[in-house]
């Protein structure tokens, strides 16, 4: 069974990102990270890979930089990584960051694709739900268990006020949830080994895309302005005569918490 | 040549010389897994375990599934790192604390590093790749209660008998002794000192546990009792004879410490640079006052000085240019240090730092036995001394 789970390298989140002042894109350091919630999803990839002698492919689209981050997936014992490079991508909205995601995954010709739940650096949440529907793929998502019979993806699918029981049959798309799986540590055999290991780096028009379909261009959409969030106002403060409790349960019943 | 000129700004409090750039992506990806092992398996117990005196024996298996033991060992079930990537993981380790170091010092360096270097093939594939997935749990014994600094002055010995060798005598201070599964023990032969491989089930060995201890209560130490343990020739390390056998599976331990002492340190140092800035007295906190800002700041410089100096001793070894004498110099000046950092942290902790809420006043008891074992003080600042004039000073 092949595999395909979809990663991304993210500045690190210990240090505050910068924004560009004219483009307003998030400036990429040549060192970017693994998105840390991409672990789980490598992690169910590994488990399932191992079960079935399947192979595990990661697929992702940033500029390179050091590989660092993808170097981090490759030592949790993936087996190859394709990513996107090319300069024409900057500015790419989700729906054309999904195209080339699916375009890349396409010609690895996976029967399953794992993602995360939505980007630490982006948090569109959309991605995942994209590639399905450019795929054709039948979407699971939000998987909080995910089991595999034969050829048939059995998911516990997270809502608001429980689970859903879904199923599917392969080749599907799932997004996992952080609670689906805990990730392994990469060994150090494992990183010794990820330099060694094949990564594809193809550009938009190696996977059939045309220039002026990707990027900012291709995305029809401009970043207009970026403003800081409004600093917090003072809140609201309540002097107790012994009746407070009340207050506050009147504030807390206005927010619909109780 | 460019000048590039000196930039204005402050540095991370937590890496002041940017000591990270120094690494390579390997170790640093190395580095931050041990670290993060560390953070997630053993910060959050070590307390409990130091209190009870018990040594967490069940990571044994989660060790060597990251590849921890024996992880600069080439073959065999070992990850053939970088001897800077050991050290590194080392410093991680004792981070956590110097018990857990420990045990990854004495499988590593001090039970599998001489069956890879002195064992023979037959030996090496039954013994390493067990020791390497944490499996199979070794002990080195060396010391005796009345041979220390001297161990050329050891009482045990061992005999030929017919085509089988008996062993019998006593080893004392033996990390991991009672829950070792094999013990590598020198003894005095006819042709010299000579290694075995002892496993603990034959008969005639015993470990006894030490208790009370005030210090490395989370690791296990113990006396080894040999009573006419007799084994076949092929459990004798064939490829070595006399005390550099011993010796260079000291030199192996000595520089896993010289990083790993760097490791408590700095987590003192942490543990004092947060209380500072929190700890409120005289309506502000203690950080603002002139004498706690000098003792941070000694605690900042001497835990950077030593981990350079660890780097660079690691550098040298991994180009072949170490030497036993620098591995004394790193040894005697971090461990040395270490401890220094940890009593500066315990005081500006005041009150607080006597407990084990905080990781210094354990980090100060464990290093006390990291300042005598492997080397005392004065044995390697012997050995300096004969380096540096050509004179041995020790009889």
């Amino acid at each position: 069974m092949k595999i395909a789970v979809c990663v991304k390298q993210i500045p690190d989140p210990a240090t505050p990102y910068a924004l560009d002042p004219i483009t307003h894109f998030v400036v990429r350091p040549a060192e970017q990270v693994l998105d840390d919630t991409d672990r789980y999803g490598i992690e169910l990839g590994l488990q399932l890979a191992e079960a079935s002698g399947g192979t595990v492919t990661l697929v992702s689209m940033s500029p390179v930089g050091n590989l660092q981050g993808i170097r981090q997936a490759l030592a949790m014992g993936a087996d190859k990584a394709v990513v996107v490079n090319d300069p024409a991508l900057r500015g790419s909205g989700a729906l054309v960051t999904a195209r080339v995601l699916a375009a890349a995954i396409a010609r690895e010709e996976a029967d399953l694709v794992i993602t995360g739940t939505e980007s630490t650096d982006g948090y569109a949440g959309v991605v995942p739900q994209m590639i399905a529907e450019l795929l054709d793929l039948p979407a699971l998502t939000f998987a909080r268990k995910v089991t595999l019979e034969g050829t048939t993806l059995k998911v516990e699918r997270q809502t608001a006020g429980g689970y859903d029981e879904v199923e599917a049959t392969l080749p599907a798309l799932i997004s996992v949830t952080s609670g689906a799986v805990e990730p392994r540590y990469p060994t150090f055999k494992g990183i010794m080994q990820a330099k060694q290991k094949p990564v594809d780096q193809p550009t938009a028009a190696d996977l059939g895309l045309e220039p002026a379909t990707v990027g900012a261009a291709g995305s029809g959409q401009v970043i207009s302005e970026v403003r800081p969030a409004p600093e917090r106002s003072g809140g609201v403060k309540i002097k107790d005569e012994g009746e407070a409790h009340l207050e506050i349960v009147k504030l807390l019943e206005r927010a619909k918490v109780i | 040549m460019s000048h590039q000129p000196v930039r204005p700004g402050r540095s991370d409090p937590k890496d002041f010389l940017a000591i990270d750039a120094l690494l390579d992506d390997d170790e640093r990806l190395i580095r931050d897994t041990v670290r993060e092992f560390v953070a997630d398996r053993i910060l959050p117990g070590i307390a409990d375990w130091f209190e009870a005196g018990r040594f967490p024996k069940e990571l044994a298996l989660e060790m060597g599934k990251l590849g921890l033991l024996g992880m600069h060992l080439d073959g065999y079930g070992c990850a053939g790192t970088s001897n800077v990537a050991y050290g590194l993981a080392c410093t991680e380790l004792e981070y956590g604390d110097s018990g857990t170091r420990s045990f990854v010092s004495v499988q590593g360096s001090l039970s599998m590093f001489p069956i890879h270097a002195f064992g023979s093939e037959e030996q090496k594939q039954e013994w390493l790749p067990r020791m390497a997935a944490g499996e199979v749990i070794g002990c080195f014994g060396l010391t005796e209660a009345d041979a220390g600094s001297d161990p050329s002055s050891m009482r045990t010995h061992a005999r030929r008998q017919g085509g089988d060798w008996v062993i019998n005598g006593s080893k004392m201070w033996i990390t991991s002794g009672g829950i070792a599964d094999v013990a590598i023990v020198w003894a005095q032969t006819d042709e010299g000192i000579r290694g075995f491989i002892v496993p603990t089930d034959t008969a005639g060995f015993v470990a006894n546990d030490i208790h009370h201890k005030m210090s490395l209560r989370a690791s296990v130490t113990s006396e080894l009792v040999l009573t006419d343990v007799r084994l076949p020739e092929s459990f004798m390390l064939p490829d070595v004879v006399g005390m550099k056998g011993p010796l260079s599976c000291l030199n192996e331990a000595r520089f896993g410490i010289l990083f790993g002492v760097m490791g408590a340190a700095r987590a003192c140092y942490e543990a004092a640079l947060d209380y500072a800035g929190t700890r409120i007295m005289f309506s502000k906190p203690i950080a603002s006052f002139q004498l706690i800002q000098r003792q941070l700041v000694e605690m900042m410089i001497a835990t950077n000085r030593g981990m350079l100096l660890a780097m660079h001793l690691g550098r040298m070894k991994d180009a072949g240019t170490l030497t036993s004498s620098h591995i004394s110099f790193g040894k005697l000046d971090n461990v040395r240090t270490a401890l220094e950092v940890s009593r500066t942290a315990r005081s500006v902790l005041g009150a607080n730092g006597i407990t084990l809420e905080y990781p210094v006043i354990r980090h100060m008891n464990n290093l006390e036995s990291v300042f005598t074992y492997e080397g005392t003080n004065e044995i390697h600042t012997l050995i300096l001394g004969q380096a540096i004039t050509g004179i041995p000073a020790f009889s």
